[in-house]
């Protein structure tokens, strides 16, 4: 047996990889609980417990308790950091009221996304801006090329922080009985200054898993004793620890892109099917900011004569696409590629998000397959998401 | 995790019953099973078929990855289990027992096989 196609979050990782790789303040806590880990961005991480299936339906269905330590945090801080941000990114962050959090992103001149971010807005002149683990140098070093001639300040926090994250139905009941907090009045995309089980928190409903959930962002010197609260707290909701292989199917599910998968440097917003996160009407820098032009003409070009779409593709039959599988016609000519794609516990299919030429874009179009090793497997077109939770 | 002492084992991660009438059993490992996390989709050789020691012979899908599935021995193939077919998950749940995955009609001895222990040590390495 061996991997066809290895996929570096499952090379199974060796004492060497261990050795320069970083750990989070859960890593003994991960080993305790006989998790496979593997190498991700740098970072050693929990892949899976037990069950990855298991994991993603307790999710679902129940809750799951996740270390997320590896994502970057970065703080944004002074009298003109709401200026700063709507000049470095794409939204309107000016206009985010204290307290919320928005999903942008931050491109490059030509348009190309450098990554997708969550902004939260603690205070007035208080920002954090969360990036991908993989992608977290590259948007520290943005922010900091861009601050010159703002009196703001970008500060690098990801040692700062761990960050755990309980996701799924019962996850509001869960959190709120280790907290004073109010969570009824915490809408989705909303975060506070709390404290939970007695730790300081910064409590975020916000999450990567298509479910009600919530993003704890705390001490690393606190984030065993709020693991093992948050544990406890759920044993009779049947919560469970989960790794980063369910959270990638729950957010496949979800619809939701991953950077390097979906989104990277040579696609704008548009292309990505997320040009709404671009906002050109913003009141600071008199609507200035980086990558306006080019997206300006990439949203004409997405409005006139779009390339390829974003789509959801269903499987007829039992084989998984993988990112990079050619995505064919009827007469086997390539019209797109799968930039994700895995089996659906949710749906009981194989499922893959794939970037298809816009003649063969719309939901129900016939003839539509996935070359899979040569073989080719019929796929349903369908509209993301696959999955939508009932509010 | 404990490998079975009365089988033998191939450094792709299968193993091979002792023949009874000829006919062996094939599966993987739970070594190989663990690694490979859930398993989805099991494909697997068609009864008569001829495999080669060494050679892909089917593959199995799992969340994250797929992999060709090795023979460890040279045969025709007698019985696939339609089990796993059905329920691929037999084969993390019990890969040595219900997950077995075909039956072989040796046609030349098994070369370069590992016993248990040999096995075990080359997992731990």
């Amino acid at each position: 047996m061996s991997e066809a196609r290895p996929s570096p979050a499952t090379a199974p990782d060796g004492v060497a990889s261990r050795r320069s790789a970083r750990l989070t303040a859960l890593d003994a806590t991960h080993r305790a609980l006989g998790a496979t880990m593997t190498d991700f961005a740098g970072w050693d991480m929990p892949l899976r417990y037990g069950s990855e299936r298991d994991e993603h339906v307790a999710v679902r269905t129940r809750a799951g308790l996740f270390d997320l330590s590896h994502m970057g945090e970065l703080t944004v801080t002074g009298p003109q950091a709401a200026d700063l941000l709507d000049f470095a990114l794409v939204g309107n962050i000016g206009k985010l009221a204290a307290g919320r959090a928005r999903y942008t992103m931050i491109c490059q001149e030509d348009g190309g996304i450098l990554d997708d971010l969550i902004v939260y807005r603690l205070a007035d002149q208080e920002y954090m801006v969360v990036a991908n683990a993989s992608n977290a140098q590259v948007v520290l070093d943005a922010l900091t090329a861009r601050q010159a001639g703002f009196d703001a300040a970008v500060r690098d926090d990801r040692d700062a922080y761990a960050l755990l994250a309980v996701q799924g139905p019962e996850s509001a009941g869960i959190v709120q009985s280790l907290t004073d907090a109010d969570l009824d009045g915490l809408k989705y995309y909303a975060g506070l200054p709390g404290t939970v089980a007695g730790v300081s928190a910064l409590i975020a409903r916000t999450g990567y898993t298509g479910e009600d959930g919530f993003e704890l962002f705390v001490r690393p010197a606190d984030a065993v004793a709020l693991w093992e609260a948050l544990t406890e707290a759920g044993k009779d909701a049947g919560l469970v620890p989960c790794g980063l292989s369910c959270r990638d199917t729950l957010r496949l599910e979800a619809g939701m892109p991953l950077y390097g998968n979906e989104l990277s440097t040579s696609l704008t917003p548009f292309d990505a099917g997320l040009g709404r996160v671009v906002k050109f009407e913003k009141a600071g820098n008199e609507g200035r900011f980086v990558g306006r032009e080019a997206l300006a003409a990439a949203a004409e070009r997405a409005e006139q004569n779009p390339p390829r779409k974003l789509v959801g593709l269903i499987a007829e039959g039992r084989r998984v696409p993988r990112a990079g599988y050619p995505v064919v016609d009827a007469e086997g000519t390539a019209i797109g590629t799968v930039t994700s794609g895995a089996p659906s516990p949710t749906l009981g299919k194989p499922i893959a998000m794939a970037y298809v030429d816009a003649a063969h874009a719309e939901p129900g179009t016939k003839g539509v397959a996935v070359d899979i090793r040569g073989k080719h497997e019929a796929y349903e077109v369908v509209a993301l998401p696959f999955y939508k939770r009932e509010k | 995790m404990s490998n079975p002492q009365q089988l033998r084992y191939s450094k792709e991660h299968e193993w091979l019953s002792a023949a009874e009438d000829g006919v062996s059993t094939v599966g993987i490992t739970e070594h190989a099973a663990n690694a490979l996390g859930d398993v989805v989709f099991a494909q697997l050789p068609e009864v008569g078929d001829t495999v080669t020691a060494g050679e892909s012979c089917g593959e199995l899908e799992s969340t994250k990855s797929v992999s060709d599935l090795y023979s460890p021995v040279d045969g025709e193939v007698t019985e696939i289990n339609e089990d796993v077919v059905a329920d691929p998950s037999l084969v993390n749940s019990a890969p040595f027992e219900g997950g077995w995955l075909f039956k072989v009609k040796l046609s030349g001895e098994p070369e370069n096989l590992l016993s248990a222990d040999e096995y075990t040590a080359f997992t731990a390495g």
